[in-house]
């Protein structure tokens, strides 16, 4: 007996009995559309975070202020050791692309008769460079500006919606900040909220010396973020970073730092690994519903094979050996689980579809998640289709003829 | 066409052991109609599932078309049973979700016969047992009859040279019997196919040539039919109006 024969018969003995092979099914459909919306969901959430991550930067090294976390905060938090010429000595170091600094602080700005309250942050154009940041219109300032300590400002999209509603293009005019006048030169596209939730397009770009200078009159800068050639030259340059740091600030033995190197890189890594073991256990709980669903289709196989002994017994009696018998419900088990399979696919995409509508996040349906879950389905046929088939192939002629329902 | 000798069966029951056959020596030669009669427990079945290549004796060889089938593994022996033997049982065991035609079909699939083949082999059966117009019928539309003929239509349709019939007309009324057991004369003289039949009614088994009597395991009387009744002429001679529905 060939494949297509085996294949004929099993279908027929599904559509024998379509209620009960439907909701046989239905444990597989439903193991399987759950695999797929579980991953889905789990691979979206983490694709979000680690795209929220790397828009902050790549290769991205942050130089803070003041001690690290384990050490005692300077009074107020307002620390003030780093310096924009500690940005230029760290710009020097080997395998360093682009450095910037930055010094922020709240403001009021004004625009015709328009106010917003928001923040600006003072930086170098490299900035732009690191953030991977374009503009939608103009152009961010350049390193002119940062040496002439001009009064001129890019704007993020926020402040932009809320100082001209009435659609002038705002390139070119004049705001005022903190009662200062600044021409504005460019417009940043729209980036998304950051990790925090926080909007990071409601925030105003000046360079760093007009806001050390003109608005706050400080010479220190909050933070610097430093970008380096490569992943593998994190490390590399930020122990440079530190004894540079420490030379400068005139630190040895004993002092601790007044400064902290953070790696986004390794935050990013520990954040996947984290929704990468999320991921895993949603698709974990999605398969213990694949494999009741496998139990439910033993337990029909093992009723089907007890209610067609006589025609199993006939089977042999006409000329089955037990390798088609058992080809037979193993065949019909697998189809069972492959049709419950392609539905359960089916489902498990639209299901994600609606999902990722309704939660405003990306889902994301992979190849290898539906073939993971194809590949499951089929393994889970023959798995648990063995046994009754086994069983069914077991049987003897004489007995199974004489059998009474 | 088909030799036992010496055939013993014994059925090991744990502590206790049943003896069912207890040397059994038969010869049945090529387009001979064989009867076995015999009181339940005499080992009839026992030994008509022997003949069958459904059971292996304990001991002894059975040569069926001069081959030692006593010593052919599970496999060979459902091959055996799909092309050399064809069976008619008391219940006709047919599948009741299959079309007639599937049915008769059914042998022909594990004979691995090509698709084509397969619905004109089942045509040319179904129209020699007079069914040709049953093809897309099911079973349970059917009288018990029609169901026997059907499945006399499924034995012949792989050509066996042996039809062996378990009790076939056990479950119909007399009229029916007789027209069964007249199919099943009419392919033993026209086919040439060698029958074997296990009856317990008397009458039935006076419509073949040759009687044999089982007892505790043993053949106790094995006589030729002296005077072989036709069914086709006893079927003729029934009035109609005596016809009870079948």
């Amino acid at each position: 007996m060939n494949l297509a024969n085996n294949f004929e018969v099993a279908v027929n003995g599904i559509k024998a009995n379509k209620l009960r092979s439907s909701l046989t099914m239905l444990g597989i459909i439903i193991g399987v559309s759950a695999v797929i919306i579980m991953i889905s969901v789990g691979q979206g959430a983490s694709k979000k975070i680690s795209d929220q991550i790397s828009s902050m930067g790549s290769n991205l090294l942050m130089v803070f202020a003041g001690a690290g976390q384990g050490a005692v905060r300077g009074a107020g938090g307002n620390v003030n050791t780093l310096t924009v010429e500690d940005a230029y000595a760290i710009a020097e170091l080997d395998k360093v692309v682009n450095v910037a600094p930055e010094l922020s602080s709240s403001a009021t700005v004004a625009y015709a008769s328009q106010t917003w309250t928001t923040q600006f942050n003072g930086t170098t154009p490299e900035y732009q460079m690191i953030k991977d940041w374009p503009t939608s219109s103009g152009s961010f300032f350049t390193e002119d500006d940062v040496k002439g300590a001009t009064p001129v400002a890019v704007l993020g999209k926020t402040v932009v919606d809320n100082l001209y509603s009435d659609g002038t293009d705002p390139v070119g005019t004049t705001i005022r900040i903190n009662k200062l006048s600044f021409t504005v030169v460019g417009v940043l596209k729209s980036k998304s909220a950051s990790i925090g939730g926080q909007d990071q397009d409601d925030v105003i770009y000046i360079p760093i010396t007009t806001a050390q200078r003109r608005m706050l009159g400080v010479n220190y800068v909050r933070l610097i973020n430093v970008q380096t050639d490569a992943p593998e030259s994190m490390s590399y340059v930020q122990s440079n970073i530190e004894s540079l740091l420490r030379e400068r600030h005139r630190l040895t033995g004993v002092n601790s730092d007044d400064f902290n190197v953070r790696n986004l890189t390794s935050l990013l890594e520990t954040v996947e690994n984290t929704s990468a073991v999320l991921t895993l256990f949603l698709a974990g709980v999605a398969a213990i519903s694949l494999l009741v669903g496998g139990i439910g289709i033993m337990n029909i196989m093992l009723v089907s094979v007890t209610e067609r002994t006589r025609e199993i017994g006939l089977r042999m009696a006409v000329g089955a050996t037990e390798s088609d018998i058992r080809n037979q419900f193993l065949v019909e088990a697998l189809v069972l689980c492959l049709v419950g399979g392609l539905a359960g696919i089916l489902i498990g995409i639209s299901g994600s579809k609606i999902i990722s509508k309704f939660a405003g996040w990306q889902t994301t349906v992979t190849i290898s998640s539906i073939l993971l879950s194809t590949g499951f389905s089929a393994a889970i046929g023959i798995f648990f289709g063995y046994y009754p088939a086994k069983k069914a192939a077991g049987l003897d002629p004489i007995e199974a003829l004489r059998f009474e329902k | 066409m088909l030799k036992l000798e010496n055939i013993r069966k014994v059925y090991d029951m744990g502590e206790t052991q049943v003896y069912a056959l207890r040397g059994i020596d038969l010869t049945v030669t090529q387009g001979e109609m064989v009867a076995i009669m015999g009181s339940s427990g005499s080992g009839k079945s026992t030994l008509l599932n022997i003949i069958g290549c459904l059971d292996k004796p304990t001991e002894g060889a059975y040569y069926l078309d001069g081959d030692n089938v006593s010593e052919l593994d599970k496999n060979r022996l459902a091959a055996v049973r799909n092309k050399k033997i064809g069976f008619v049982f008391q219940g006709f065991n047919l599948l009741g979700r299959m079309t007639v035609q599937a049915n008769v079909q059914l042998p022909m699939l594990y004979a691995g016969v090509e698709k084509k083949d397969m619905s004109a082999r089942a045509k040319e059966a179904l129209n020699w047992v007079g069914l040709s117009k049953y093809l897309s019928h099911y079973p349970n539309q059917m009288s018990g009859g029609q169901q026997q003929r059907v499945a006399i239509a499924r034995a012949l349709v792989n050509n066996p040279s042996l039809l062996l019939a378990d009790e076939p007309t056990g479950a119909l009324d007399s009229k029916t019997s007789i027209e069964i057991v007249s199919v099943i004369q009419q392919l033993n003289k026209e086919k040439g196919i060698t029958v074997v039949m296990v009856t317990h009614e008397k009458d039935i088994s006076q419509y073949c040539r040759r009687l044999v009597n089982l007892r505790d395991g043993r053949i106790t009387d094995d006589t030729p039919v002296l005077h072989q009744r036709n069914a086709a002429e006893d079927l003729a001679a029934i009035p109609a109006e005596t016809e009870v529905g079948a």
